[in-house]
């Protein structure tokens, strides 16, 4: 994997010119924290270094010493000479080490990334127009940087099959691959499933699976993101649309409390596809495949797409005022969701403080893989914790809610997002309660509910959740939603403005940030505007000692989690 | 601005510009000059003139020579297209073409809004599949908005077959089948 290096700076020459980087760090990155690029395709952050591309080829020196006597060997100028390696290095498997000189835009290092692309584009297939990684190939932009602009090879190109299925959402067009070989560490290395290999030597050699296996683990559309040139494409995005024409925003995957940073990319308000977002404290690199299927419920049948009351269409006017009607009832109860985010479950907190009642939260729960799907399948259990929404870890059934009304302390429920079949209450219960429902999707809640309220999908809207090692992070929005449809925000202070008489005003996300900071120790001195793309890391010195069901995920173990002492003071 | 105004004088007509005569005579003898000259007139629309192979008229898509769909989707065109008068929805070509299942893709469907488009010619000129000529055409007329979006089918028609210097596709389907022999 690419060392970090340590915090010390020492000085190295790059082109003639003095910088500080940090000792013992991958000289590829290195020379990336002072603006400088040396181009490479086979290196990867988070992977081991192969250094098979040949692309980093650099030219690197020492100062000369005498081998005998240690001492520093100088010119006639009295400076001390640096003894250049009389070929050519790869940089990515290099560290950066004191004194170390290195040339970036010499003539003879531009002359190695010629010849090294000239060799790379020998059997390359000239299908950029049909190529679904065109307008984000390492390949297109470098040749264009260092290329000769034309081919000077006249032989006949290498065939090889263009579409094979290596596995369910994977196609390989072996026509483009490089031989990167980054694939398959990903498969060995992170997924730790080794199905990906080379077989045949030389320029036939081709990338495949291992007899009897195919890429199938929930990790192998990652190989397609890393894929520096467009061998493996998304069989699910592949050819539905150019890559320019998308339009990118910054969003959080709902898959689970992992809560792994994703780019939504989509065109005139339709999502095209999600990819991941580098986070190193969350999800390095990667993402789950499932989470990238996640935009296809925005335009899914079963979507909420008008208010309803008693089943039947309605304005969003009357089915806000016949909602309040029931939700004045002193015998209401409040069903809340970890999908919604921290601003949402903030007002719902003040509904339940007005009412005075208490709000009940399902877990969702699943296997867990280890890697970035936790055990809780949802991304804002701990802003309900933090929102003192719930004071303990959501369970799996609603027995104490059931015997309430069984008891008839309750006959009216608000229910945000959740299905109530799945929380072991007795269906003929259910059938006697007045419901309102909120949410994006019908639901065998919904087909009960006296009033149904439209709201948007995490696509939708901005917000922030706050993930399973309390680090708070936002959400932005990447397409519209329905026309007609309002944020869950809105709606909840409509609701919080009839039940308590006052009249709020339908607040903006950074307004609602201004008053749950004033109001949330842990949340103290933060807007909405100062959470960056990384997020905040919280104190979470409430919580340790919960219940929680994650145990391990790629930058979370619930050992460490009970066992560490913030470094941020609790307020 | 009122300091600016200056008052010219005019001076009176001269006998000659009184009687008119001296103008008339010059304008005839434009006249008379013209009537030996040959006719520049076009009888518009019964005559149509000769346009150049260069004139830039209505986008059309063509087909090569062996009746194959040139075009493969890849909505260089849409992007470049100032006014944004092209709209391409891609697809990809199914197993049971099989004498063009290798180009792999092709657009479902292809639409050119002639209200939108201002025949600048960027989309003839960045497709590089040469699948996209602005042809001869360039009288435009019609009822209603519909009839000015042209849809695949209409673009076809519109646009015919044109000589291919490459067979890109032809080449690559016999490297195909002839490539693998000849190393393992």
């Amino acid at each position: 994997m690419s060392q970090n290096g340590t915090q010390e700076l020492v000085p190295v020459n790059i082109d003639g010119q003095e910088f500080n980087l940090p000792k013992g760090m991958n000289l590829v990155e290195a020379v990336n924290t002072v603006g400088k690029e040396i181009p490479h395709y086979c290196y990867h952050p988070k992977l081991s270094v192969a250094g098979n591309c040949r692309m980093c080829l650099i030219d690197m020196g020492m100062p000369m010493r005498d081998r005998a006597t240690g001492d520093a060997i100088l010119d006639e100028n009295g400076v001390q000479k640096i003894g250049w390696m009389p070929k050519p290095a790869i940089a990515c498997n290099s560290n950066v080490s004191p004194g170390l000189h290195i040339k970036l835009e010499s003539e003879t290092v531009k002359d190695y990334r010629n010849g090294i692309m000239e060799f790379l584009l020998v059997n390359h297939p000239l299908d950029c127009p049909i190529c679904d990684q065109a307008g984000e190939c390492r390949l297109q932009e470098f040749s264009a940087d260092y290329g000769r602009g034309y081919s000077r090879f006249i032989e006949d190109k290498n065939v090889k099959p263009k579409r094979t299925k290596l596995g369910e959402r994977v196609t390989l067009d072996d026509e483009r691959c490089i031989l990167c070989s980054r694939c398959v560490r990903f498969s060995s290395e992170i997924a730790g499933e080794d199905v990906l290999g080379f077989v045949d030597r030389g320029s036939y050699s081709t990338l495949t699976c291992y007899p009897g296996k195919s890429l199938d683990h929930n990790y192998s559309l990652n190989t397609v993101d890393i894929c520096p040139v467009g061998a493996l494409t998304s069989t699910d995005f592949r050819f539905k649309m150019r890559v320019w024409f998308l339009k990118e925003a910054n969003s959080i995957c709902s898959e689970s409390s992992v809560g792994s940073n994703t780019v939504v990319s989509s065109r005139e308000g339709k999502i095209y596809r999600i990819t991941p977002r580098r986070n190193d404290a969350v999800n390095d690199t990667w993402m789950t495949d499932s989470a990238r299927e996640l935009y296809k419920q925005v335009e899914e049948d079963t979507r909420l797409l008008s208010p309803q009351i008693l089943q039947k269409e309605a304005s969003l006017d009357d089915a806000l005022s016949q909602a309040i009607e029931i939700l004045k009832n002193d015998k209401l109860r409040m069903v809340g969701s970890s999908l919604s985010s921290v601003e949402e479950q903030f007002i719902l907190r003040k509904i339940a403080k007005i009412k005075e009642i208490e709000c009940y939260f399902l877990a969702h729960l699943g296997a867990e893989d280890g890697l970035l799907l936790s055990a809780d399948r949802r991304p804002n259990t701990r802003g309900a914790l933090l929102n003192d929404l719930i004071s303990d870890v959501p369970t799996s059934r609603l027995d104490r809610l059931e015997e309430e009304i069984k008891l008839g302390l309750v006959d009216t429920l608000l229910v945000i997002h959740e299905d109530l079949s799945l929380t072991g209450i007795d269906a003929e219960l259910l059938k006697d309660l007045k419901i309102v429902y909120l949410g994006t999707h019908t639901n065998s809640t919904s087909a009960l509910a006296s009033v149904n309220l439209p709201t948007l999908t995490v696509f939708e809207k901005k917000g922030s959740f706050v993930n399973q090692s309390f680090r708070l992070q936002k959400f932005n929005q990447a397409v519209p939603g329905p026309a007609g449809l309002f944020p869950d925000t809105l709606i909840l202070t409509k609701l919080l403005s009839g039940i308590s008489g006052e009249e709020f005003i339908s607040p903006t996300v950074d307004l609602i940030w201004e008053e749950l900071a004033a109001s949330t120790p842990e949340l103290n001195d933060i807007t909405f505007h100062s959470i960056g793309t990384d997020g905040i890391a919280l104190n979470a010195d409430r919580f340790r000692n919960l219940q929680f069901p994650e145990v391990k995920s790629l930058k979370f173990s619930i050992e460490d989690f009970r066992a560490t002492e913030d470094l941020v003071p609790a307020l | 601005m009122a300091g600016k105004t200056r008052a010219i004088e005019r001076t009176p007509l001269s006998l000659s510009e009184k009687t008119y005569l001296p103008q008339i005579v010059n304008g005839l003898k434009t006249t008379f000059s013209n009537i030996l000259k040959p006719n520049v007139t076009l009888q518009y629309p019964e005559e149509r003139p000769v346009i150049s192979e260069s004139y830039r008229g209505v986008p059309t898509l063509v087909r090569d020579p062996n009746g194959r769909e040139k075009c493969v989707s890849c909505q260089l065109c849409e992007f470049v297209c100032p006014p944004k008068a092209i709209r391409i929805t891609p697809g990809e070509i199914s197993d049971s073409e099989e004498d063009r299942v290798h180009v792999e893709k092709g657009p479902k469907e292809f639409e050119i809004n002639m209200l939108r488009c201002i025949y600048c010619g960027f989309c003839q000129e960045v497709c590089p599949e040469e699948a996209i000529w602005l042809q001869e055409d360039y009288s435009v007329s019609g009822y209603s908005r519909e009839e000015f979006l042209n849809n695949k089918d209409r673009l076809y028609e519109l646009g015919g077959t044109m000589p291919d210097n490459h067979y890109k596709w032809d080449k690559k389907k016999e490297a195909e089948l002839n490539g693998h022999e000849g190393h393992h």
